[in-house]
């Protein structure tokens, strides 16, 4: 710093309006730096999406877009990769997992924020954190052991198949849908709750005819990005689908989702059957960009209405 | 029925939402840890498989864990902590903040099997890096980006302005005050956020079968290959081989993910009380 306090123009927000050329070039230089590291991020998405579609973009001439979009049969021996199968998997299992895990998400976000004494809270909240940390092949070997015998049972089958999954999938998805759903419950203002209860009604009324109107579009958008993480789970339905590529024919009949398809066969896939592959992940990075652009809308909507 | 019945029914149901969320929990690890238990001798936390059933232990898989986590873990940490104080403390909103903001969300939901696949494109193949356990800790990096970034932007936002104030009245430029005043405060919530996103990581599969490989082997050098423990237990549930040492490998990752997530909400406790 050999020139004391050259007055520069203070490249921070921070007032410091006098200080040495020295200080505000390394301040600069770091606030450059920084950005840099958050640029990455987004660099890190483009770079995603630029070596998927490099490596799959070649599905609309090998199998044609027509014939992997529309196509009814996914079978690597016979050169025909129609996604229709496994669409229909993923929508199935995603449905089974959003109708069994939804109420009980939303139902136990609901305990969390209205009912439950600071005591319950202390033991059911941090049961949800550790539900969300439980390794996704933990969940499916718990499937594989415990849940699949007991399908087995009901439906007459080996009990692979599209109810195991949802009901493990229901499992996965309970934190992310319960922990977004509380924090819109909790965002409500206070005084909505207190003028319902000043008016007589009881706890169930002020629930369901004040609060989840007031939080439901926070509720809408945990549901979504509770559905995103069922379409996009692999490890867990691979273990207990039954990773049959057909469509649906019932809650026992073992069924294959876009995300199973590709770990099973990856080990051995080449040439047009590993393009499609990748055309499958475009797929799946299309869904969850699309999810997560009508999140971010609807919360838009949201606080613009506010 | 009354509306006071209608209540009770309604609350009723509430509370079993409520204990069926930590029973399932209960269910889960319960059954891990009985099963398991039985299995867990010093020879099987420190020998390799051998033979066609994967007899013996799970040494090599729980190095090849640590290994792949720890060096994710080096990778992101720099890089999402610089990039969630541009956010915090540095950006304008605007045009580009959203996309930033845009582009760690989509990350955070990019399923992991679109990045394992990616991880074997790019770091694989294009890179030339080989199944290795760099491969792998690259590709989950891209996974653990998101979430620490998150964590972190939430812990600088959480520092009190005055604090900040106080540094600037003292004279002291933007980056002091960061670095001096505004990390260091902010630092019990960072590492909480990281030791998650390592919890993650430990958890991972679909990400590490694509990039560090499927096997069995003593990792050394970064450009090694390895199996973790994830992949070591997918494939012993998948191929029906084992099951006794499937239910062991099962048993020490929920150890593993039951430490990192205690840990955490040991240092959040901790620093409540401090802060008290």
């Amino acid at each position: 710093m050999s020139e004391p306090l050259k007055t520069e123009k203070a490249a921070s927000s921070s007032g410091l309006k006098m200080m040495s050329r020295a200080t505000y070039f390394r301040e600069a230089a770091l606030k450059n730096i920084f950005l840099l590291c958050a640029v990455l991020a987004v660099a890190a998405v483009g770079l995603i999406f630029v070596f998927t579609m490099a490596r799959g973009w070649e599905v609309v001439k090998d199998p044609g877009l027509a014939a992997f979009l529309g196509g009814t049969e996914w079978s690597s021996s016979l050169g025909r990769f129609g996604i229709l199968p496994l669409i229909n998997g993923t929508i199935a299992v995603t449905l089974g997992a959003l109708l069994l895990g939804a109420p009980l998400a939303i139902g136990t976000a609901v305990f969390l924020s209205e009912i439950a004494s600071p005591r319950m809270r202390s033991i059911v909240r941090p049961a949800v954190e550790m539900l969300a940390g439980v390794p996704s092949v933990v969940f499916g070997f718990f499937g594989l052991v415990m849940i699949r015998p007991v399908v087995a049972e009901l439906t007459g089958g080996m009990g692979f198949g599209t109810l195991t999954a949802s009901v493990i999938l229901a499992v996965m998805i309970v934190p992310t849908i319960a922990t977004l759903t509380e924090d819109a419950l909790g965002s409500v203002p206070p005084g909505i709750r207190e003028a319902s209860y000043a008016m007589g009604a009881t706890t169930w009324q002020t629930i369901y005819k004040v609060l989840l109107p007031a939080a439901k579009i926070g509720i809408i958008d945990a549901t979504i990005l509770g559905m995103g993480r069922a379409i996009g789970e692999t490890m867990a339905v691979v273990m207990v689908a039954g990773n049959a590529p057909q469509f649906f024919k019932g809650l026992g009949a073992p069924i294959a989702t876009i995300t199973s398809q590709i770990v099973i066969d990856m080990s051995y896939a080449t040439g047009t059957h590993k393009t499609a592959l990748f055309g499958l992940a475009i797929i799946l990075f299309l869904i969850s960009m699309g999810l997560v652009a009508l999140v971010r809308a609807l919360s838009r909507l949201n606080t613009k209405k506010a | 029925m009354g509306k006071r019945w209608a209540n009770r029914i309604a609350l009723g149901v509430l509370w079993l939402c409520g204990i069926t969320t930590v029973l399932v929990l209960g269910a889960v690890i319960l059954y891990v840890f009985v099963r398991g238990i039985g299995q867990i001798t010093p020879e099987f936390i420190l020998t390799r498989p051998y033979g066609v059933n994967a007899e013996g232990g799970i040494g090599p898989t729980i190095v090849a864990t640590i290994y792949v986590t720890g060096l994710a873990m080096l990778i992101t940490t720099p890089i999402a902590v610089l990039a969630a104080v541009y956010l915090a403390e540095y950006a304008v909103q605007g045009r580009l903040v959203n996309a930033i903001r845009f582009a760690a969300d989509t990350l955070a939901s990019v399923p992991s099997i679109v990045m394992g696949l990616f991880g074997f494109a790019f770091f694989v193949e294009a890179m030339g890096l080989g199944f290795s356990v760099l491969s792998g800790a690259l590709a989950l990096s891209f996974l653990m980006l998101p979430i620490v970034m998150r964590a972190t932007e939430e812990a600088i936002r959480a520092v009190p302005r005055f604090i900040r104030w106080g540094s600037y009245g003292l004279g002291a430029s933007k980056w002091q005050t960061v670095s001096r005043i505004v990390l260091p405060s902010a630092l019990p919530r960072i590492l909480t956020g990281l030791i998650l996103a390592m919890g993650r990581a430990v958890g991972e599969t679909a990400v590490v079968i694509f990039t560090m490989g499927q096997a069995i082997n003593m990792p050394f050098t970064p450009l090694d290959s390895g199996r973790s423990m994830t992949v070591h237990l997918y494939t012993l549930a998948m191929e029906g081989i084992n099951m006794d040492a499937a239910y062991g490998t099962a048993l020490l990752l929920m150890v593993m993910i039951l430490f990192f997530n205690l840990s955490a909400r040991w240092l959040t406790a901790r620093n409540r009380k401090v802060k008290e």
